[in-house]
């Protein structure tokens, strides 16, 4: 059968074909080096077979940070495009292109992978443990986000990407309307990383649930971690409507079905709502584990503990269930009637009590603490009047009539904004630079971090707030562009150079990281706790030995560390020769990436309806598991003699 | 070759420890049933588009025209009678005694590959007749739902022939006991699922 399409660089377009040999430049760069240094064998047995949690995570954070790039070139080229009137520097098509990738991206492979970095490197070292309970399951999720991401960037050079928004609403993205591979794009690489963030929430929750540390009792727990079990319960119980909705849409593409068709008897808005029951969560999936965050950022910079904390984990909890009531408020113009958009506002503008509770509880924290304003609290201390902002424009979208106003246009898109770079992005930072040193070793540098700060934060304000005016003065979200005299001229330009401090932001961010890891020298963390922070991972040296707890500790209270340090105590925790003995450990394994390759390949044979590619990658996918099934693979032990060495060399013991 | 009943209560008890266990069989079992809950919304949103489009038809053709009391009565009955099987053959581990277990779960993978082929025969018999799944949104509902529970029966199918393969080589201890546990909750679960397809799908589709 001949395949229906064949992978070529679409139409013409220069900025495309630069974008073809950039990539191959630095893909053969990349394969230089590695046969250069003959590091192919490292690269496996460190990397790319690795189950260490603290490997995996920051494989997910300098996945974020490439995803960052890619979807903030996105977002520049569009406010080049939108600087000024009737401009032709990308065409309507290629617009539609590049604001869909950019919304994907940033939520799915940038948003996503930050949270997953976080969960990754902090919560075993959180709670005492020394794995997460499914290591082997936790390096397949990785792959799969890898991959998912991978399928979806190379839509752009091979075969034309999804042009329908972060959405792909239906009937838009129908075979009849949207013909080509680039939706398939879209469907496919979702739908593998959302196998692999599902197996994500699943993973965490049995770990927060099962392998505390003895004496952790949940209510011991810290902040993060809450945040974390809160946000895998979301994860666990949206992702399957993801999965449902892509699925559907991808029947009806390729095999000719009719779920969400204009024509004999599909329902368009099924997809819609769909696609939002998954959606609505997934904001909170990517803004309960950065609360985390500041719940650990704030007390340990006011040197308080935190204010409230039972409240902070009831709000926690119940934003979580609420998060999937609330789905409906992005389609109050769908005209379900005035009952279903009534119950859908007041349910929308009621989450914002939960919230509130914890923003004032971060205040109430701060207050009177003795306030240290490093990188992580800027961040944290910027998020604040963000998320203000952010919470006072969404209740304003949440009232349904106001939102027949609203609505698509460029207001929205300030709103969003607000909160998903003001809170998830801000977040993730503080995250990165709290949690740098326990990753690394070695703090990151203050002074360019501080100008990197200040230049995204000033570029954020100046981007997104014409963007609130220009919304209310009608401009709507996703169009290429407009005509002069409209009065939206100005306040266009100023978002454009709002924009490009932002992208100098970011440099600064790569140029701090860089600068840092040539001086990391005299930024070495000699102590392990270079912050004096509370909880237990400050305990071990940084970065902590591939078994992290040569003795698991014991807890007795909240902010253990923190107590055991007041008091004089912290030897405590130290290991003692006689208490060390041999530790199990998980072995590494090759298969989780190469079962992610065959993922891929099935991703692919969709993609371009390629039906014995599809075959191909199935029966690798299912050979995989079956080798896996009868592997007897029980793991590896570090002797305890082994264990008293490493703690020595580490001047533990 | 018997294991004792002590080994066996570790691999299936759950929630006794406070919050500190690293049982990894124990963890194993406590992930899938997870699992098994994200697989429920996943039916649970299938069902509620087919609810949806059931009436769509386009004029095409209608549940009661194309669905088969009979077949979907014998199906019913092979399913469920293959959960009593998988459960026996579970209760044959319990008791240590594997010859039981491979007779009883080979029974539970012959029903099972028999449910199958009742299923694809009737979906055969529907597309003879012009009820395809492009022919409407019900249809494209209809398939799409029943499908899906069948490829999870086949993949349950393919499941227990990997796990006879291990008990006949292994023997039963506590890590083949884990994986019959597992894959007995995966059976059972389909069965319940099925019976929500059967009064869902078929029952009201007839009545
Ligand atoms: C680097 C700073 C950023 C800039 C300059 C920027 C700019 C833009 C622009 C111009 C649009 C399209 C407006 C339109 O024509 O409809 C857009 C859409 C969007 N952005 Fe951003 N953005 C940035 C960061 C982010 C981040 C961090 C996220 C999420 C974490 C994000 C999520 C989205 C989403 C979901 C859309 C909607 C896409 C769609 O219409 O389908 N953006 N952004
Ligand atoms: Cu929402």
């Amino acid at each position: 059968m001949l395949p229906h399409y064949w992978p070529t660089p679409v139409t013409g377009d220069p900025l495309i074909y630069g974008a073809d040999v950039s990539i191959a430049l630095v893909s053969i760069a990349i394969l230089f080096v590695l046969f250069y240094y003959k590091k192919w064998g490292w690269l496996w047995r460190e990397w790319l077979t690795t189950v260490d949690h603290k490997k995996i995570g920051i494989l997910y954070v300098i996945a974020a940070l490439l995803m960052l790039f890619r979807g903030g070139v996105d977002g520049l080229l569009m406010r080049t495009q939108l600087a000024q009137p009737n401009m032709h520097f990308l065409e309507s098509e290629h617009y539609n292109q590049v604001f869909s990738t950019h919304g994907t991206i940033m939520i799915l492979f940038v948003a996503m992978p930050f949270m997953f970095a976080l969960f990754n490197i902090v919560i075993p070292l959180q709670i005492g443990a020394r794995d997460v309970a499914f290591p082997y399951l936790n390096a397949i999720s990785f792959w799969m986000f890898f991959f998912g991401a991978l399928l979806l960037n190379i839509s752009f050079v091979i075969g034309g990407s999804p042009d329908a928004g972060w959405v792909s609403y239906a009937p838009l993205t129908e075979k009849q309307f949207d013909p080509g591979p680039g939706e398939n794009f879209y469907l496919m690489a979702l739908q593998l990383s959302g196998i692999g963030s599902m197996a994500t929430g699943i993973n965490f929750l049995v770990t927060i649930l099962r392998m505390r540390a003895p004496g952790m009792t949940l209510m011991r727990m810290p902040l993060l971690t809450w945040a974390v079990l809160a946000a895998s319960i979301i994860i666990i119980y949206a992702f399957p409507a993801l999965t449902i909705a892509l699925a559907l849409l991808l029947i009806d593409r390729v095999a000719g079905a009719h779920f969400f068709t204009m024509g004999h008897g599909g329902n368009p808005m099924m997809y819609t709502n769909l696609f939002w029951i998954w959606g609505h969560p997934e904001v909170y999936i990517v803004l309960l584990p950065v609360f985390g965050v500041f719940s650990e950022v704030f007390p340990a910079f006011s040197g308080k503990r935190v204010f409230g904390y039972s409240s902070m984990v009831a709000s926690l909890m119940a934003i979580s269930i609420v998060s999937f009531l609330l789905w409906a408020h992005h389609f109050f113009t769908m005209g379900a009637g005035p009952g279903v958009n009534t119950y859908f506002g007041i349910a929308s503008m009621a989450i914002g009590i939960p919230t509130g509770v914890k923003v004032f509880n971060w205040m109430f924290t701060m207050y009177r603490g003795r306030i240290r304003m490093t990188m992580p609290m800027r961040w944290a201390v910027g998020f604040i009047p963000n998320f203000v902002i952010g919470g006072a424009t969404g209740v304003m979208l949440a009232a349904a009539p106001g939102d027949y106003q609203y609505h698509n246009s460029f207001f929205l898109i300030a709103h969003f904004h607000q909160v998903l770079i003001g809170g998830t992005i801000y977040g993730s930072l503080a995250g990165m630079y709290f949690w740098w040193p326990k990753m690394f070793g070695f703090t990151l540098d203050e002074k360019r971090g501080r100008i990197a700060f200040w230049l995204w934060n000033v570029g954020f304000y100046v981007t997104f707030f014409p963007q609130y005016l220009l919304g209310l003065m009608g401009m709507t979200r996703r169009i290429y562009t407009y005509p002069p005299g409209m009065g939206w001229t100005n306040l266009n330009l100023l978002s454009t150079i709002g924009a490009f401090l932002m992208g100098l932001g970011f440099i600064y961010i790569v140029w701090d990281i860089l600068y840092s890891t040539m001086h990391r020298s005299e930024l070495k963390d000699v102590t392990g706790d270079p912050w004096n922070a509370r909880s237990l991972e400050w305990s071990l040296p940084s970065p902590p030995p591939h078994y992290n707890f040569a003795v698991v500790p014991t807890v007795t209270r909240r902010d253990e560390w923190w107590e055991l340090k007041k008091s004089g105590r912290a030897d405590v925790l130290r290991p003692t020769a006689q208490d060390i003995e041999a530790i199990h450990m998980p072995n590494n394994s090759g298969k989780p990436i190469i079962f992610s390759v065959f993922f891929f390949i099935v991703g692919l044979g969709f993609v371009f309806e390629w039906y014995a590619v599809i075959v191909i990658g199935l029966a690798g996918v299912l050979a995989t598991m079956l080798l896996r099934s009868v592997e007897e693979d029980t793991g590896h032990h570090i002797p305890a003699e082994e264990v008293r060495h490493e703690e020595m060399a580490l001047g533990r013991m | 070759m018997a294991v004792s009943n002590k080994d066996l209560s570790g691999v299936l008890a759950r929630g006794q420890s406070a919050g500190h266990s690293h049982d990894e069989n124990e963890l194993r079992v406590a992930g899938f049933w997870i699992f098994l809950s994200t697989d429920m919304i996943l039916f649970a949103c299938l069902f509620a588009t087919y609810l949806v489009l059931r009436g769509n038809t386009d004029a095409g053709p209608t549940p009661q025209q194309i669905f088969d009391v009979r077949g979907f009565t014998e199906e019913t009955f092979i399913l469920l009678t293959s959960s009593f099987t998988c459960g026996l053959a579970t209760h044959a581990m319990h008791e240590g005694r594997r010859g039981g277990l491979i007779t009883w779960l080979s029974i539970t993978a012959l029903l099972g590959l028999s449910f199958v082929g009742l299923e694809v025969s009737e979906f055969v018999h529907d597309v003879g007749v012009g009820a395809t799944m492009q022919r409407s949104a019900f249809l494209s509902a209809f398939f799409t739902l029943v499908g899906t529970h069948g490829l999870h029966v086949s993949i349950g199918i393919l499941w227990m022939i990997s796990i006879m393969y291990q008990i006949l080589k292994r023997g039963i201890n506590a890590t083949t006991a884990r994986k019959l546990t597992i894959v007995g909750l995966y059976w059972h679960f389909l069965d319940v699922v099925w019976v929500f397809l059967f009064t869902v799908v078929y029952l009201m589709g007839v009545m």
